[in-house]
């Protein structure tokens, strides 16, 4: 095979070529923000041991938490949270055959990114 | 020995070479997590907003901590095998192994630390 000569293949469109839509824009950000709550996970786990471990530590992760940068850091990791969440439930009507047609799964893209906001200041409030 | 064939111990496993066990791990843990979750990060939340000495009497609650733990051994199971898929799906050959290892060993080191944590706090009460 290796002495075979090259030529270019052709590429098939991906993409770059479709219109942006809602659900695969849904999609993506159920992955984006899976993975982005790990990295939630790694602040809290460090504020937990930080806890555990009193005066100066505790006193670093509790500043840090509460710059900013902190507070950005945690309320988006609430509604990241709670956008998986109905992400997630989403997938488990998907998966059951039920939702597939492109009205319905338009409306539950909608009631994910409606949904996590107002759990957002839900969870903000009850806090 | 097993008396079967080839095609019939390939049957049912697909491309990923474990048939569906990802999809239906990926399903109970979603559902035990969707369960967990609001009373989790309510209770947690509240810790984080107060002072040292309330945030370890939230914490050292059964009812605050064991949920919290559950969610967290549940959760980063779930975040292991689901990062795993973003990683087998955008890379290939050593760096999947490298990133597939790093991300397995790091979730469960996550893990025993907020473990760890959870008992130190609950056991000095």
């Amino acid at each position: 095979m290796s002495d075979m000569p090259r030529h270019p293949r052709p590429l098939s469109p991906h993409l770059q070529i479709y219109r942006p839509q809602l659900t695969a824009f849904t999609s993506i950000l159920t992955r984006i923000t899976g993975n982005a709550l790990g990295v939630s996970t790694i602040v809290i786990v460090w504020w937990l041991y930080a806890m555990t471990r009193g005066g100066a530590d505790y006193e670093r992760a509790n500043w840090f938490l509460h710059t900013w940068v902190g507070e950005a850091i945690l309320i988006l990791s609430v509604w990241g949270l709670w956008y998986h969440y109905l992400a997630g439930i989403r997938h488990l009507i998907f998966d059951s055959l039920h939702g597939l047609d492109i009205a319905t799964a338009q409306k539950l893209g909608w009631a994910c990114i409606i949904g996590s906001v107002l759990l957002t200041g839900l969870t903000i409030y009850l806090i | 020995m097993r008396y079967l064939t080839a095609r019939k111990r390939a049957e049912g496993k697909g491309a990923s070479g474990s048939g569906t066990e990802h999809f239906w791990f990926m399903q109970t843990t979603a559902v035990g997590l969707a369960i967990l979750m609001p009373w989790v990060v309510v209770s947690l939340g509240r810790a984080i907003r107060s002072d040292y000495g309330n945030a370890w009497y939230i914490l050292m609650n059964p009812w605050v901590s064991i949920p919290l733990a559950l969610a967290l051994f549940v959760g980063m199971r779930h975040f292991a095998a689901g990062a795993r898929v973003m990683i087998e799906d955008y890379t290939r050959g050593t760096w999947r192994k490298g990133l597939i290892i790093t991300v397995t060993s790091l979730s469960y080191l996550i893990t025993a630390i907020g473990l760890y944590a959870l008992a130190v706090i609950t056991l000095k009460g």
